[in-house]
């Protein structure tokens, strides 16, 4: 537990002390918000709030390991972090707490942006809290497994995207269903459980391409 | 139980594989040839066209294969992507590099002739439902293997990523297949309930269970073919390779 706080601390000071770097994420989503609200129509709005909240996840997540690994951060914490596991989950705990998050305290407004009603609200706020985490931890899969090489980017875009369609599924499904006010339960627990299965076994693998990355 | 040790070992040796399975290579391709050619004339030109469906039925002794087989093709994939991870075989990764991108032309062609025989079948060449999501995810999974090896520079590395993501792959492609199918019990478009095949008819499984095999056997003869390329590749150094080359 004190590996999980150190680690989630010092990389929330590092983001917030490079702003630009963290916002970049946040004002990918604003900006393709305002793009689709200009040329779209308001019905598929929950659905396409999520799908921009994906792409600004896989955007975010694609550089997660990429400062540490270039000044060495990285190899002293597959040396000296045992186990591994609590300092995974509290990087991209804090990851998450300037990308995901965010996006998810923002979504209220783009939806009312975009659609003028208030309904349905508090769930698509709900649905992206829950699974944006999940996102988070799948995409960190891909980026860890290209983070020696340089040229993450698109290449994690595509390794991870199809692993973010289950949560895409019941998240858009669940903010959809809100909107048109139909029942949300089933969606809602369906997400809660892939994000209980991403926060038991992503953070394994992550480990694993990491220790892979960097020849340990 | 010492011959299953020794089996493994053994294939596990470019040298023994690489020597015994030219035959293998020849057989399976005039074996699957043969099969394929027998199930596509009986099923284009002789089966009866379907009630519903008409002369398009023709199209699925293909499609049907196809997707069977790329399925079949990324288990594999997995279990040597598993096998490399925990003991290191140098054979189970070549496989892996080998096979990946032949699934990827057999997932392409299953879902070719799924948009081909769903136009005027289903009246739409695409639906969102479980099966062509999760075969097109596949296609997906296949091409980040082939991608993520030529991202990352050193072989050694690259393997054993490759070989780790083809086992999240694994993990994921039942998620993914049941969360899509959730998805459209609860908005099942009427358009699929013609397609639906009712019991399957005798005069149509016979072809196509020909073809489903021949299907199988001709591809494990491509799959072969290109793993022993590999091992030409990665051994081009070896004094067997070499003795081999001049003696045959």
């Amino acid at each position: 537990m004190r590996l999980f706080i150190t680690q989630f601390r010092r990389d929330l000071v590092l983001a917030v002390r490079s702003r630009s770097d963290a916002a970049n994420p946040l004002v990918f989503f604003v900006l393709a918000t305002v793009l689709l609200g200009l040329g779209t129509g308001s019905e598929l709005v929950p659905g396409v709030i999520w799908v921009l909240a994906l792409f600004a996840n896989v955007l975010a997540v694609e550089g997660v390991f990429r400062r540490d690994h270039e000044d060495g951060t990285l190899e002293q914490l597959l040396i000296h972090a045992q186990p591994l596991f609590p300092a995974v989950v509290g990087k991209l705990a804090a990851h998450w707490a300037l990308s995901g998050l965010p996006v998810a305290v923002l979504s209220p407004v783009a939806a009312i942006m975009l659609t003028g009603t208030t309904t349905g609200i508090g769930v698509l706020v709900l649905t992206l809290c829950i699974g944006t985490p999940a996102l988070t931890l799948l995409g960190a899969i891909g980026s860890a497994l290209t983070v020696a090489t340089g040229r993450g980017g698109l290449l994690v875009a595509i390794l991870v995207l199809p692993f973010y369609v289950p949560v895409l599924i019941f998240g858009a499904g669940a903010s959809t269903a809100a909107m048109l006010g139909d029942p949300v339960a089933f969606q809602l627990l369906a997400l809660s459980a892939l994000l209980a299965a991403c926060l038991t076994a992503a953070p394994f693998a992550v480990g694993k391409a990491l220790a892979i990355s960097q020849e340990y | 139980m010492g011959w299953i040790k020794t089996t493994f070992h053994k294939t596990g040796s470019p040298r023994w594989f690489f020597t015994g399975s030219r035959p293998w290579v020849i057989g399976l391709y005039v074996f699957g040839a043969l099969l394929i050619v027998i199930g596509s004339t009986w099923g284009l030109g002789f089966v009866p066209a379907e009630r519903l469906q008409g002369n398009s039925v023709r199209i699925l002794f293909i499609h049907a294969p196809a997707a069977h087989l790329a399925e079949a093709i990324y288990v594999a994939i997995a279990i040597a992507g598993f096998v490399f991870l925990v003991w290191r075989m140098k054979m189970a990764d070549m496989l892996i590099q080998a096979a990946a991108p032949i699934g990827f032309v057999v997932t392409v062609v299953a879902l070719a002739t799924g948009i081909i025989w769903g136009i005027p079948t289903w009246g739409t060449g695409w639906v969102w439902d479980a099966r062509t999501v999760s075969t097109l995810l596949l296609a997906f999974l296949f091409f980040g293997l082939v991608a993520l090896r030529q991202a990352i520079e050193r072989p050694d590395r690259a393997s054993r990523a490759v070989a780790l993501l083809a086992l999240v792959g694994v993990v994921n492609i039942p998620i993914i297949k049941y969360s899509v199918e959730w998805f459209t019990t609860l908005h099942q478009p009427p358009s699929i309930e013609i397609g639906k095949k009712p019991a399957i008819a005798a005069v149509f499984l016979w072809p196509l269970a020909v073809n489903v095999l021949g299907f199988y056997c001709f591809v494990a003869g491509v799959v072969i073919a290109a793993l022993r390329a590999r091992i030409v590749e990665r051994e081009a150094g070896a004094k067997w390779l070499r003795d081999w080359t001049v003696k045959s």
